[in-house]
């Protein structure tokens, strides 16, 4: 399939990789729809309700009503709002969220972009979201949302740090960014993975991607309680739901790196099970971790915003720098 | 050098976690509030100034509509001051009844306090735990009396309605799920680490601080000062039963919501004596006079709800309305040490701090 990718450009090829860009898109789209469907379910699960049960059998329709909702309703743009970057903060969040997934690897031979930089690519093209969150909180005018930006500026640089520095073990035990290889390197066995003998940067890893989510207990940009809705609070209509996409094609993309890095990827727990199709492991790992982070909603409070740095700076980052250590300690002992 | 400026940042009156319509103009250096100037208001009723061309029982519902999470407490304390200008005797079936509706409330109330309180701190999933087992009080109270949170329940000598056929098993079947799962809810919320270091340690201040400034409940508790109207100033029928009077140590966020949680597991004491001492048979309704007038005079009566000292003074001049009606509110006097508090301190402990003092603006503004 690589090569299939790797041919010059033509009007043909163009085509096909359109065509290809258009599956992904419809395909996380699906998964924003029912990611969301999923999570007012298992959190109403969690707090004796039956979450969206009204719309469509069982519901199911719930989140494509909510978006027909969103379409249909007014365009408002504040009237003292920065007009252009008002506009412009959505697409810039959304576009880098969906530019990731083109280097995530399925299974053996299902991948977009192989790229060697694999997981630099994602940290690199994150980093912009970051940027439009700042822009679309600075656009508002609003006192709310521009704390809400702020925050999560310095929220998202500071984790990003200890998130990039927790994964270099893996990629020393690998030997290549190249997220393929790593997961190539995960064969065999379940505790050959990559989340047992690296479970110190395997926790900073969990922590820190969390938190780049800005999900609970990190949450704090759009922590109603004080900011009412943080950096989004004066969006609404389809600008409000770029965001919303935004936030759920990371959790996309986190769960599928997760996976990926430390899960072992589409590697069966045990080579006797090898007969199950790669693709099905990677979901089944992946749906486990996108249900954790649903859980982890459900369950725990939100730090203050001094405590969210000085848990980014004090702790994850000295645990992922003597991970590095010990990583590399064990390699010169194993050889 | 950056120029640096003050945000002027308006909370309220429509923000989610002002509990109400409450507003609060902050200064902010960046996040770190310099000063904070409550505004309230935006709920007043004039309660007090209708009161005086009322009658007495008519007051009642209005009493309701103070401090709607704690309606019985409100109840209570007009009936009962009424009560002991004109001398009247309660039947104790309707003593007892009164009681119970009390501490149920109190648990009610304080579980309100505890689900929006965890929700302000940014855990969701406690509000709806604590707001299923206070359905089954409202139920509980709907058997009573046909209403969920505005009660007009009690009345002059006595309460309107009496328990209807196996309420009382009801309320003690409650009473053993209620500590079962307060025992639930300790596992999931009092020890989680996020949770402990967002409040300890915030919003404190020391037993004389809370004296000058008034506070009660457990806003005065929680600095170590045993204060409790039905320890201190027994009404009702509380000097029967044996309950603690929870205390805490630093008078910190902490403090004040282990004192609430422990007062929760006290009010379900209280509840399991009065249950088993309920009088089988017995009216419901002293005997009254057809027309309520408190003889001309003054009088101060307090008691002790969910918030604090709850106070009623009446100036009579012999007619069936009162020539004055004043309530003393604990939220609104709980709510003055606010700006105090508030200077120096972060956004988000302006959330944990007001949330801490647990008022209820329909009391504030009253």
């Amino acid at each position: 399939m690589q090569h299939f990718w790797d041919q010059p450009l033509s009007w043909g090829t163009a085509a096909i990789f359109a065509a290809g860009a258009v599956g992904v898109l419809a395909f996380v789209l699906f998964f924003v729809t029912y990611a969301i469907y999923f999570e007012r379910k298992v959190i109403g699960w969690m707090q004796y309700r039956k979450g969206p049960n009204r719309t469509g059998p069982l519901g199911l329709l719930q989140s494509v009503a909510d978006v027909a909702k969103l379409l249909l309703k007014e365009d408002t743009i504040p009237k003292k709002a920065d007009k252009g970057l008002f506009v412009l903060a959505p697409v810039l969040a959304f576009v880098p969220s969906f530019a990731v997934l083109a280097m995530i690897p399925y299974s053996m031979n299902l991948q977009f972009a192989d790229l060697n930089v694999g997981f630099l690519y994602y940290i690199a093209l994150s980093g912009i979201t970051t940027i439009a969150i700042v822009v679309g909180g600075w656009a508002s005018n609003n006192k709310y949302a521009l704390l809400g930006g702020m925050r999560s500026a310095a929220q998202m640089i500071s984790y990003e740090v200890p998130l990039v520095i927790s994964v270099v073990g893996c990629v020393m035990l690998s030997g290549s960014l190249n997220l393929r290889e790593i997961v190539e390197s995960q064969a065999g066995y379940f505790w050959q993975w990559n989340f047992i003998p690296q479970i110190i940067g395997f926790a900073v890893f969990l922590v820190a991607a969390v938190s780049e989510l800005n999900r609970t207990p990190f949450d704090l940009p759009e922590a109603e309680s004080e900011l009412v809705a943080g950096y989004h609070v004066e969006y609404s209509g389809f600008r409000f739901a770029f965001f919303m996409l935004t936030e759920y094609v990371y959790v996309y993309a986190i769960a599928a790196l997760t996976t990926l890095l430390f899960l072992g990827g589409w590697n069966a727990p045990a080579p006797q099970l090898d007969f199950i199709p790669g693709i099905l492991w990677f979901f089944v790992k992946f749906a486990f971790i996108v249900f954790s982070l649903f859980w982890i909603r459900a369950t725990f409070p939100r730090l203050r915003v001094d405590q969210l740095m000085g848990l980014a700076w004090k702790v994850l980052l000295p645990l992922a720098i003597l991970n590095i250590f010990l990583t590399a300690i064990g390699i010169e002992l194993m050889r | 050098m950056i120029r640096t400026e003050e945000l002027l940042l308006n909370v309220g009156p429509q923000h989610p976690s002002t509990h109400g319509v409450f507003r609060i103009v902050v200064k902010l250096d960046g996040e770190i509030i310099t000063e904070a100037t409550p505004v309230m208001g935006y709920l007043h009723r004039g309660t007090e100034k209708l009161a005086e061309n009322l009658n007495f029982t008519q007051i009642i519902p209005y009493t309701d509509r103070m401090d709607y999470v704690s309606a019985m407490t409100n109840n209570y304390v007009l009936c009962h001051s009424v009560e002991k200008m004109m001398g009247l005797e309660i039947p104790e079936r309707a003593e007892f009844l009164r009681l119970i509706v009390m501490e149920m409330q109190r648990v009610a109330s304080h579980l309100v306090w505890w689900g929006t309180y965890l929700l302000d701190i940014g855990a969701m999933s406690p509000f709806l735990y604590a707001f299923s087992d206070r359905e089954r009080i409202l139920q509980l109270f709907n058997e009573l009396c046909g209403a969920r949170l505005t009660y007009n329940y009690m009345r002059v000598g006595g309460v309107k309605w009496d328990a209807p056929d196996g309420w009382i098993d009801r309320v003690k079947t409650f009473v053993k799920d209620m500590h079962f799962r307060l025992d639930e809810y300790h596992n999931l919320v009092s020890g989680n680490e996020i949770f402990l270091s967002r409040i300890k340690g915030v919003g404190q201040y020391d037993a004389q601080t809370a004296i000058d400034y008034g506070l009660s409940g457990a806003n005065l508790r929680s600095t170590g000062v045993q204060w409790d109207l039905r320890k201190t100033e027994p009404y009702s029928l509380y000097d029967r039963f044996e309950f603690d009077v929870p205390v805490g140590k630093n008078g910190d966020c902490y403090d004040r919501y282990l004192c609430r949680m422990e007062e929760i597991t006290q009010s379900l004491r209280i509840l399991d004596q009065a249950l088993e001492q309920f009088p089988g048979e017995g009216d419901t309704m002293g005997k009254v006079p057809r027309a309520i007038r408190p003889p001309a005079g003054e009088i101060y009566v307090r008691i002790e709800s969910p918030r604090g000292e709850i106070g009623c003074h009446i100036v009579s001049k012999g007619k069936a309305e009162p020539y004055r009606l004043k309530f003393r509110r604990p939220s609104f006097v709980n709510l003055q040490i606010l700006p105090k508090l508030l200077v120096g301190e972060s956004m988000t402990n302006l959330v944990t701090i007001l949330g801490g003092i647990d008022i209820v603006l329909g009391e504030v503004d009253c």
